[in-house]
């Protein structure tokens, strides 16, 4: 008998919980961005408990291809924040106020 | 809930090391000052969410896991960190919105029950094995493999076309900037040139 789902699932909710916080607080925009995979994280950490759950393969295939867009993702994003701080020397996201409008 | 903690001994030690270790390290992430201790915090929760995985039976995803994520992903962040040269520490206790801490944390234990609440009760929905069992014979690996690469063959090809695009994109967002190419020269240095 291994642990319960429920178990796993509250980890991953308390995980999101934690990611969702560090976003909406932090303002470094790198931390900012590491607190998005946390969120990533706890999500596949939901889908493979429902897979497993499920008796379903579907989720880890779906982990699978999470993992992919993550990667791509930071890729992106990582250059995106390269950029912006070839222009100007601001750390934190409160700079980056030139799309107010 | 008597099903709760009915798992074995040694089940039930490694899933309580590992979730302590995810969510220390994930308050690691948000509390830590410098980013540098960030990222490596970052590693500690993926190891977690690693050995969680493998607790689970998904093998070749805790590998990918602990290659992509920890291998590739945190070292690009560690990369541009010291790139950027934003390695200097960040003052937490500043608060730039009168409340927001507050509201955030409000906000996170809203959704903290709701997930909680919800996961205490009826969750288990939908047909099971629609991509195919975990059960039977053959590794986590066959199994996963055999559902990548029939029924979803095609997301599968998208995310080639994905990756290559993501490539691309980076290559043109890091490039450095032409001479004479106004739009990419830092605003310091348009003041001096003009």
């Amino acid at each position: 008998m291994t642990v319960s789902s429920t178990l796993y699932l509250a980890v991953a909710a308390a995980l999101f919980t934690i990611g969702a916080f560090g976003f909406l607080v932090r303002r470094n925009v790198l931390v900012m961005f590491m607190c998005v995979e946390l969120m990533l994280n706890a999500v596949n950490l939901t889908f493979v408990t429902f897979a497993r759950d499920l008796k379903d393969i579907g989720g880890q295939s779906l982990v699978f291809f999470v993992l992919v867009v993550a990667a791509a993702e930071v890729v992106v994003g990582l250059g995106i924040i390269v950029s912006i701080f070839r222009r100007r020397s601001g750390a934190t996201a409160d700079d980056l106020h030139v799309l107010k409008g | 809930m008597p099903l709760l903690f009915a798992a074995t001994k040694v089940d039930t030690v490694v899933f309580v090391m590992a979730a302590a270790i995810v969510l220390a390290g994930a308050l690691g992430v948000i509390v830590a000052r410098n980013p540098v201790h960030s990222a490596l915090m970052l590693v500690m929760t993926l190891f977690g969410v690693a050995v969680l995985f493998v607790a689970q039976e998904a093998h070749f995803l805790a590998a990918v896991q602990v290659i992509v994520y920890a291998g590739a992903i945190v070292v690009l962040f560690l990369f541009v960190i010291m790139l950027v040269g934003v390695d200097k520490v960040e003052n937490v206790q500043a608060e730039p919105l009168r409340g927001q801490r507050v509201a955030a944390i409000v906000l996170g234990a809203a959704v903290l029950g709701q997930v909680l609440w919800l996961g205490g009760s009826a969750w288990t929905s939908g047909s099971p094995s629609v991509a195919g069992s975990s059960l039977g014979p053959g590794s986590n690996v066959e199994k996963l493999a055999r559902s990548i690469f029939t029924r979803y063959l095609l997301p599968f090809e998208a995310t080639s076309v994905l990756l290559v695009v993501a490539v691309v994109g980076a290559v043109v967002l890091a490039r450095r900037p032409e001479k004479g190419d106004a739009a990419d020269v830092p605003a310091e240095q348009q003041e001096v040139s003009s």
